[in-house]
């Protein structure tokens, strides 16, 4: 077996067996909802519905409900979008490349991150959707034959390379979950009663029985997705950035985008890993298994990534200075000074400033701080976009089109009911789904088990 | 066991080393100067990069816990005691740079960014420039008659100043050098008193100082291309660009400690090293050479796709006259370790690192030549015995410096947490 050095710390606490792991994740599928659950999905689904409402609205009424106006053209709504596919990026880095990198810490998340990449694809591919007006004929952003319209899609145009990366970046992580779910869903069906459960899991679980040859292929086919879903995490992001590098705009234009934009969604995508399993652990009892190392662990990726978003904010910021080009230096000076310095000095203070304090080890292992900041950093990089999307265009080349970007009520409306389907998804998918990867933790319960590592010594 | 520089490896090197001195000698004879110079920046940068590419792969398994490279650590240690070598050959290049025996930074020379120019002096080998309206004023008052500096003068260039000057240039030259230099022996110090004392309080201050040079690198290894490489072509500027070159620093790196591995088990030491440490290390090319890739195409693809005159100037040269170096650098590094480390078994197999090693080891210094020939040279570029010759020489001063290095402390460290782990290392 697998050597575990003294000095790691444990990562299943407490005297569990594996049947303990069993009882642990599948209990709560099990038994009946708390009172808690009912009233938050009943929140989340409220909301929503307004979001449901007013995206029909719009739909029904054009796009001109929206604040934009003939010089800022995209605002919040793709705003919107570069944030939510940002956070669907953690899932996959989580199950991909730590799984690359032999991390083990990631089975205890990696199941709920997945969720939320997922979920977060979602709320992200709608905002292109209904940015088109005529959702009815969303089907034209793919390369169909002639006969259905006059026009074919335009391959030089970024846009269209994001269809093709974000489709494919969904479908991979979806069925990565779903492979992953397979032998879990086996051990639900396993020890349901009901018959309908029972055969509903059944069917979910494709007939998994557990069988060596079966264990094999499920480890093959994992690091092969593995393999395949690395560069998409690359991917996805630096093609969302071409969206605004490939334009001659400045404050859009640099070359730094691609990567710093995939390290700024994988900064946002564990912030919201964070919010979400901070609560779970505490409501679902997960302490054993998402222990304060974990917490730990992901407070050091935010700290890596956001260092390398700052990082990337300072080379812009000199650069465009250093380029000597009048009209990128400007776009520069009026972000930190003109009208949204406010949504500037935001981000900022939230992505650049605040990930700093997890540098000490009393911050990043407490859990109230973790979970203001990893809020605080959601905040900072819905701003980034704003930043980047709206600062950027908003005084153009003629001063005479120089304009202001005013949401509203719609522009909220729809934003704040992205989060709660978000939420009512994902409140759906801790209910009935297993939200650890119970038999993938329990391979690493006798090498890295509290345990077990202390009768080891 | 201590490793033994045999003979036969030290003849190599003094024949490699002497292929260099031949080819810089009779260099200095037929070919410009300013070809030696940029050469020797080209080979001083290239394996500055290679050493501190293993420095922060060093710092970055102590800041991330990996145990695997726990047995690979003197190996490391021994590619990174070559930074000071290269740091000389550097500093060599910035002083010939500064006192003007060589013009591969337009940032340097006076007449770039002066505005004004005294009359008399404009047909003279040395002219007195004025750098701004002040100064140009003073020596009016003193009866000079000065005048726009309209031949040389650069406006471009004179507005970057306050950040490519030659003082400052060698203030954060020299701060970039001694922070590495500094943080390699106390990393080699830390190591060889941890054989000693086996003490785990040395292990976890290796992981701050870890995390800590990882921060610093972050900063420098941007801010040092920009100074050393960026600024040879002085007009242009791209956000990516440290990125990109950092990129190429780590892949020639971990090539380098894989081949240097290699060798030594070929020469029956390392019995630590099994072949999941070969496959790991073959991993870490494979990937990083897409990484570099990656950031090689998004640096072009953008500025290509937009077509602004400002950047693209830079790519056009490369295009129109450096063609079959440039793209053929680019397909080398990113199709050989593509193709050839696809499979499993071929990471595991020490003829193919060693054979994909060597031309990306090539590649890599194509690369290096890439980034500073055509600011130089721009399109009256040569290559022949002179690169070829100084490469050789440098490589063999390499081998020569890391073997002897190699000598000095046992192959495999003796102590640490994670020895064990690094032990039983089974993929």
């Amino acid at each position: 077996m697998h050597k575990e050095a003294a000095i790691r710390t444990p990562l299943i606490l407490g005297d569990k067996t594996y049947h303990d792991i069993t009882a642990d994740v599948v209990g709560p599928i099990e038994g009946k909802a708390s009172k808690t659950w009912y009233l938050l999905v009943t929140i989340a689904g409220l909301i929503a519905l307004w979001g449901v409402g007013c995206v029909v609205y719009l739909i029904a009424t054009g796009i001109g409900v929206w604040g934009l106006n003939k010089t800022v053209g995209w605002a919040w709504d793709i705003t919107n979008f570069v944030w939510w596919v940002g956070i669907g990026h953690a899932g996959t880095l989580i199950s991909a490349v730590l799984l690359l990198f032999r991390q083990k810490w990631r089975m205890a998340i990696n199941r709920s991150a997945e969720a939320m990449t997922i979920f977060a694809v979602m709320m992200a591919a709608l905002f292109p959707g209904i940015h088109m007006g005529r959702i009815w004929v969303a089907y034209w952003v793919l390369p169909l034959p002639n006969t259905f319209g006059s026009l074919w899609v335009n391959f030089n145009s970024p846009l269209l390379w994001d269809v093709f990366a974000i489709s494919t970046y969904f479908s991979v992580s979806l069925v990565f979950w779903y492979i992953g779910l397979i032998p879990d869903f086996a051990t639900i069906r396993d020890r349901m009663t009901a018959p309908a459960a029972k055969k509903i899991y059944g069917i979910l679980s494709f007939g998994w029985s557990g069988k060596a040859k079966q264990w094999t292929r499920f480890e093959e086919v994992s690091l092969v997705l593995a393999g395949l879903a690395t560069p998409l995490v690359f991917s996805v992001h630096s093609i969302v950035s071409f969206d605004f590098a490939t334009s001659v705009i400045p404050g859009w234009h640099t070359t730094i985008f691609p990567p710093y934009f995939v390290s700024g969604a994988v900064f946002s995508g564990f912030a919201m890993v964070l919010t979400l399993l901070l609560i779970m652990r505490k409501v679902m009892k997960f302490e054993n298994y998402i222990t304060i190392k974990h917490i730990e662990y992901m407070n050091i990726v935010i700290i890596v990534t956001g260092s390398i978003v700052g990082v990337a904010y300072i080379t812009e910021l000199f650069i465009s200075w250093y380029s000597g080009v009048e009209y990128e230096s400007y776009a520069f000076i009026n972000r930190f000074s003109g009208p949204y310095l406010w949504a500037y000095w935001a981000m900022m203070t939230c992505n650049v400033i605040s990930p700093q304090l997890f540098w000490f080890k009393k911050i990043r292992t407490n859990l109230t701080l973790t979970f203001i900041l990893s809020i605080v950093v959601n905040i900072g990089m819905w701003f980034e976009r704003f930043v980047i999307i709206v600062t950027s265009i908003h005084r153009d080349y003629v001063p005479s089109s120089w304009s202001m970007f005013y949401p509203t009520w719609v522009d909220v409306g729809i934003f704040v009911g992205t989060i709660g389907i978000f939420f009512t998804l994902f409140l759906l998918f801790a209910r009935f789904f297993p939200v650890l990867a119970l038999n993938e933790l329990k391979t690493i319960l006798k090498v890295s088990g509290e345990k077990y590592k202390k009768e080891d010594h | 066991m201590n490793f033994v520089f045999s003979n036969r490896a030290k003849i190599i090197s003094f024949v490699l080393i002497a292929i260099g001195v031949i080819a810089l000698v009779t260099g200095i004879f037929t070919v410009s100067s300013d070809r030696i110079w940029s050469n020797l920046l080209i080979n001083g940068f290239y394996f500055m990069g290679i050493s501190l590419g293993a420095l922060f792969f060093y710092a970055l398994s102590f800041a991330t816990e990996t145990a695997w490279a726990v047995t690979l650590r003197r190996v490391m240690e021994g590619v990174f005691s070559f930074i000071p070598a290269a740091a000389a050959v550097l500093i060599i290049v910035f002083i010939g740079a500064t006192m003007h025996w060589n013009h591969i930074y337009h940032w340097m020379d006076e007449a770039t960014v002066s505005k004004y120019v005294a009359e008399s002096t404009i047909d003279s080998e040395h002219p007195t420039y004025f750098k701004d309206k002040a100064a140009a004023q003073k020596a009016e008052e003193a009866g000079e008659t000065v005048v726009l500096n309209e031949a040389h003068y650069d406006e471009l260039i004179a507005n970057k100043t306050a950040y490519l000057n030659t003082p400052f240039f060698w203030i954060r030259t020299i701060i970039y050098i001694a922070a590495f230099i500094i943080f390699a022996r106390w990393f080699r110090k830390r190591s060889l008193k941890e054989d000693e004392t086996g003490d785990v309080g040395l292990h976890f201050k290796g992981y701050q100082r870890g995390a800590l040079f990882l921060v610093i690198f972050a900063v420098f290894s941007s801010t040092m291309s920009w100074d050393w490489i960026m600024s040879i072509d002085t007009h242009w500027f791209s956000t990516l660009f440290g990125w990109y070159v950092f990129s190429g620093m780590w892949v020639s790196a971990m090539n380098i400690i894989a081949v240097l591995s290699l060798y030594l088990i070929s020469k029956g030491y390392l019995k630590e090293i099994n072949s999941s440490h070969i496959h790991d290390l073959g991993k870490w090319i494979f990937a990083l050479s897409f990484l570099w890739t990656y950031l090689w195409f998004s640096q072009f693809m953008l500025i290509w796709y937009s077509n602004i005159p400002e950047e693209v100037t830079y790519f056009v040269l490369r295009i129109e006259e450096y063609r079959v170096p440039f793209f053929g650098m680019m397909l080398i590094n990113f199709i050989v370790p593509m193709v050839f480390l696809m499979s499993r078994d071929a990471k595991r197999n020490p003829r193919f690192l060693i054979f994909v090693g060597t031309i990306v080891f090539i590649g890599h210094f194509l690369d290096t030549y890439m980034l500073v020939t055509p600011g130089v040279h721009f399109e009256h570029w040569e290559f022949g015995f002179v690169e070829i010759g100084m490469f050789m020489g440098f490589t063999g001063l390499f081998i020569n410096r890391v073997l002897a290095a190699l000598t000095k402390a046992p192959l495999v460290p003796k102590e640490s947490p994670y020895l064990e782990e690094s032990l039983h290392h089974s993929i």
